[in-house]
């Protein structure tokens, strides 16, 4: 880590220059990860503020752009959790748009993942187990720990299906945390290892040096891909497990 | 990997995390989402009263389209009755017509009939007359003397009673 040219440097959190706050002996520092969220919170709310302020009938590019994304967040949610789920509509959009906001971000020269780092994205994933498991709770009291042991299955196997769907359930907010984590981490480091190529490679000869940037290139797009697709993944996983507590099973 | 070793960094993520994430909720949840979904439902609206309005509208054209046959068939029947009407009255004249013909013509028949009839017997008497001038005429030439008149006129009847 401690080399200059590590892969892994990119993933090193600084506070910006003069924004390393501390309160009450807490470290609040506001880094180029919180700058990152902060563009985020900006980017997301003025694409679907400023786009949709005309109310036109027939939607232009902007305004197609912001009712694509609310009716697909929309649609996921009502497929897999039902009208039961419509309170968490807002939840569950802010939740998409953050993540993919935050992975596409990681895509911008000099960006920022923020995706990258797993206390971000636990956070979240555990934002998500602690609430769903409440709701769950709310919704069905005990009976919630019903859960844990299906229906009809044979009271001797009780000993070996509660140990499994208590671990299956408690991995729930690890998976959903790592997964995104180390797409985001693996992809950029990647796209790292593809530029030192292109760059060692095109200054030693020009030709050689195209090799890797077509790769680079591919790399690029896929990621772009990968950064839909884990945005994606992470929101129906969110939505699964609430449809889980909802309804179980 | 710094995400698992710069622990000094933990805190501050998840503080900006949970502020921008709190923030970007109640913009979405109080600004952004409403407006879209005022928007959406807008459209909805409007394509759903475009519909209404368009089954509406094809409802009253059939309904037109009905009243339109139903005055056609209306007037087909009433016109069938109006024909059928006139051609039985039209027949019924020609009948009438027909048979004060064929009675006038009956009637003419009939006159023409008596009136032969009578020119007949009276070309049958003066027939008698003639003949019996001729018998008589005959008779006196044949044996020189006029004949008995009586005799001749019962010799004529019996002729033309042979005669038919």
């Amino acid at each position: 880590m401690a080399e200059k040219h590590s892969p892994m440097q990119q993933f090193e959190i600084h506070a910006l220059p003069g924004l390393d706050f501390h309160i009450g002996g807490l470290n609040v520092s506001f880094t180029q990860s919180a700058l990152m969220m902060v563009i985020a919170v900006a980017l997301i709310t003025a694409l679907l503020t400023l786009s949709v302020r005309s109310r036109a009938l027939v939607p232009g590019r902007w305004q197609s752009l912001a009712e694509v994304l609310y009716e697909f967040v929309a649609g996921m949610l009502r497929d897999n959790v039902g009208q039961e789920g419509r309170p968490y509509f807002p939840f569950i959009f802010t939740l998409f748009m953050f993540v993919l906001f935050g992975n596409l971000l990681g895509l911008i020269p000099y960006g920022f993942a923020f995706t990258s780092h797993v206390v971000v994205t636990f956070a979240m994933a555990a934002v998500v187990f602690v609430g769903v498991t409440i709701i769950g709770f709310a919704r069905h009291g005990l009976h919630f720990l019903r859960m844990f042991f299906p229906h009809g299955a044979p009271l001797l196997t009780a000993f070996i299906l509660i140990p499994i769907e208590l671990i299956s359930y408690f991995s729930r907010p690890f998976s959903l945390a790592i997964r995104l984590f180390a797409n985001m981490t693996v992809g950029h480091i990647i796209l790292f290892v593809m530029g030192g190529f292109v760059v060692s490679l095109g200054g030693f000869y020009i030709l050689p040096g195209i090799v890797p940037f077509a790769f680079l290139s591919a790399i690029t797009v896929l990621e772009i891909g990968i950064a839909l697709l884990q945005a994606y993944v992470f929101t129906i996983l969110s939505c699964i497990y609430l449809h889980d507590a909802i309804h179980m099973h | 990997m710094p995400q698992f070793q710069q622990t000094a960094f933990f805190l501050p993520q998840i503080f900006w995390l949970v502020v921008t994430f709190i923030t970007l909720y109640f913009l979405m949840a109080k600004v952004a989402l409403p407006k879209i979904g005022a928007v959406l439902d807008e459209r909805q609206r409007k394509i759903d009263d475009n519909l209404d309005k368009a089954a509406q509208l094809k409802a009253e054209a059939e309904a037109a389209v009905a009243a339109y046959e139903k005055a056609l068939a209306e007037s087909r029947a009433h016109a069938h009755a109006v024909i059928k009407e006139a051609s039985e009255r039209l027949a019924k004249q020609a009948e009438d017509r027909t048979r004060e013909l064929n009675a006038k013509l009956n009637d003419q028949i009939k006159a023409g009939e008596t009136r032969i009839a009578a020119a007949k017997e009276k070309a049958m008497a003066s027939v008698r007359e003639v003949a019996t001038e001729i018998a008589g005429a005959a008779v006196s030439r044949l044996i020189g003397a006029s004949a008995d008149q009586g005799q001749i006129d019962v010799a004529v009847a019996a002729a033309l009673k042979e005669q038919g």
